[in-house]
């Protein structure tokens, strides 16, 4: 391909500046002594100490990331052994429409996951708070698992499976010695990718969580509802380290899983 | 095979959650919306529905979702297009990715000092001699903050057919003496039309929606479908009313899905949009 000229490169590099600079904003206030997003009086790490001295707010943190693993977790499972049956069902037609029930959650709005969970929990009995709003994550993870899943499981060559069962594997021993090695990339980047979603969630918690319960999306909300903190900006400093670490985790995943098979590009 | 009972019953776990959670909460929206505030069943929600503040309501929300969704692609194209000319190109589109992975509450919070009255952007407007403006709680805003969190997903599926574009097409339009603009408008903008239409869903369905930047930047200026469903359950507490707009809302995704969809990989371009 040939080399970009000027107008194009500015152009990009306009976009990355858009792009970066409100999370640089954060960054750059979260050191500011003043109480405020305008104005630097002075560097500071006061903020960040307000962080951890807060003890509602690390139990919140704590709470977040404890929904975020065992829900990233549980959807991994149930979304790697849903997968695998879809693989093996041979009706085309109940194939595709398992997929397209899959796909409902992923491009569902939040606003309609969070209003028909809440109907469902509340009708079902189930009290708001960790439980409910744990059972909703992993819902929604779910399908994300099954699409990250399935284009590894189709392009594992069925003969490899024929050649365990010849070889007098059972059926246990073909999933947890010849399928699930063959699609360990394809579960880690569902894992990696349910865990996120978690993190991030925003509008199904905030319908399922009760009163006792919040998860740091929703304290943000709450938070900047209420005007500007500089504790929030400490806080962001905290999760953009964490998100960068998540990202790198994940491309290291990626790209080793990508030499063994020669698999498709994500 | 006489395993049959085996292998169903590793599909249990699965087979329950399309049953509990993507089933029965699409049944409940749609028994809740023929009920009122008192338990009894009746129309009137869909009456209500259809009068003149909810249809307001409907033609406002997808006037935004539109707006978004228009200047997301407006901006996302090119970025694509000049994004696969570059030299490391997938080095360059993780950086793209990477605002997407930071979370969404903090990114919209960060607006609220850039477009306030003492923000940065403000500061600038007095700079260049315009004056201090209201910023934040305007259509603008809103505009602006919903494009932004939303660009990266119109980028990527735009890019990844971009990327799977065979070059020697483009040198054959060429040989073949069509000019820089009919290459484009002849070739290349009808071979990626599977990634504009992927990154078109899922920006505008979820922009149909939002409620949480509505609140936070443009404050109770904008009602949008979100905010109004949002409204009636947990504030109103209205739920049958909540569940009619809410059944609505799926109706008009199902029809946007009719229309976006036409590649089967247009799911795969991981829409992470919260």
């Amino acid at each position: 391909m040939g080399k970009l000229s000027k107008l194009p490169k500015l152009y990009l590099a306009f976009v990355f500046i858009i792009l970066y600079t409100p999370i640089f904003y954060l960054l750059y206030y979260s050191f500011n002594s003043g109480g405020t997003m305008s104005g630097f009086e002075s560097f500071t790490f006061e903020h960040y100490a307000a962080v951890f001295e807060d003890t509602r707010l690390i139990m919140i943190l704590i709470n977040t990331i404890v929904v975020a693993l065992l829900s990233a977790l549980v959807s991994t499972a149930i979304g790697v052994l849903g997968a695998v049956t879809i693989t093996f069902i041979r009706k085309k037609a109940l194939r595709n429409a398992i997929l397209s029930m899959n796909n409902i959650l992923i491009v569902s709005p939040d606003v309609i996951i969070g209003a028909s969970f809440l109907i469902l929990f509340t009708l079902v009995g189930v009290k708001l708070g960790f439980a409910s709003v744990l059972i909703s994550h992993i819902a929604f993870s779910i399908p994300i698992v099954v699409i990250m899943v399935l284009p590894k499981l189709q392009e594992m060559s069925p003969s490899l499976i024929d050649a365990a069962i010849d070889l007098g594997a059972s059926r246990r021993d073909v999933l947890t010695r010849v399928i699930i090695p063959f699609i360990k990339p394809g579960i880690f980047a569902g894992f990696f990718l349910a865990l996120t979603y978690s993190l991030d969630d925003f509008a199904v918690t905030f319908f399922v969580t009760g009163n006792g319960f919040s998860t740091l999306s929703v304290e943000i909300y709450s938070m900047a509802r209420a005007g500007v903190t500089l504790t929030i900006n400490a806080l962001s400093g905290l999760i953009f380290i964490v998100t960068l670490l998540l990202v790198f985790g994940y491309y290291a995943i990626n790209r080793k899983s990508k030499n063994p098979f020669s698999g498709v590009r994500k | 095979m006489n395993a049959k009972p085996t292998r169903f019953l590793s599909f249990v776990p699965y087979a329950a959650w399309i049953v509990l959670f993507v089933i029965a909460p699409i049944a409940l929206i749609t028994y809740y919306s023929f009920f009122d505030l008192a338990g009894n069943f009746t129309l009137e929600n869909y009456r209500n529905f259809f009068t003149s503040i909810y249809f307001k309501l409907i033609v406002n929300s997808f006037w935004y979702a539109f707006l978004i969704t228009f200047f997301s692609l407006l901006f996302a194209y090119p970025t694509a297009y000049f994004l696969t000319k570059t030299k490391h190109k997938q080095l360059w589109l993780l950086l793209i990715i990477i605002p997407s992975w930071i979370n969404l509450l903090l990114k919209t919070y960060a607006f609220i000092g850039l477009f306030g009255l003492y923000g940065p952007i403000n500061a600038f407007l007095e700079m260049a001699g315009i004056g201090q403006h209201q910023l934040l709680f305007t259509d603008f805003s809103f505009v602006f903050v919903a494009v932004y969190i939303f660009i990266p997903f119109m980028i990527l599926p735009i890019f990844n057919s971009l990327d799977k574009l065979n070059p020697a097409l483009i040198d054959a339009a060429q040989d073949l003496g069509a000019n820089a603009w009919t290459t484009f408008s002849r070739v290349t903008l009808p071979l990626t039309m599977n990634g504009v239409k992927s990154g078109i869903q899922v920006v505008f369905i979820p922009a149909l929606s939002l409620f949480m930047i509505t609140r936070l930047i443009a404050g109770n200026k904008v009602i949008t479908l979100g905010t109004a469903i949002e409204q009636q359950f947990l504030v109103a507490q209205n739920w049958g009313m909540g569940s009619t707009i809410a059944v609505f809302l799926i109706l008009f995704m199902f029809i946007i899905m009719l229309f976006t969809s036409g590649s089967e990989k247009g799911a795969a371009g991981s829409g992470k949009i919260k």
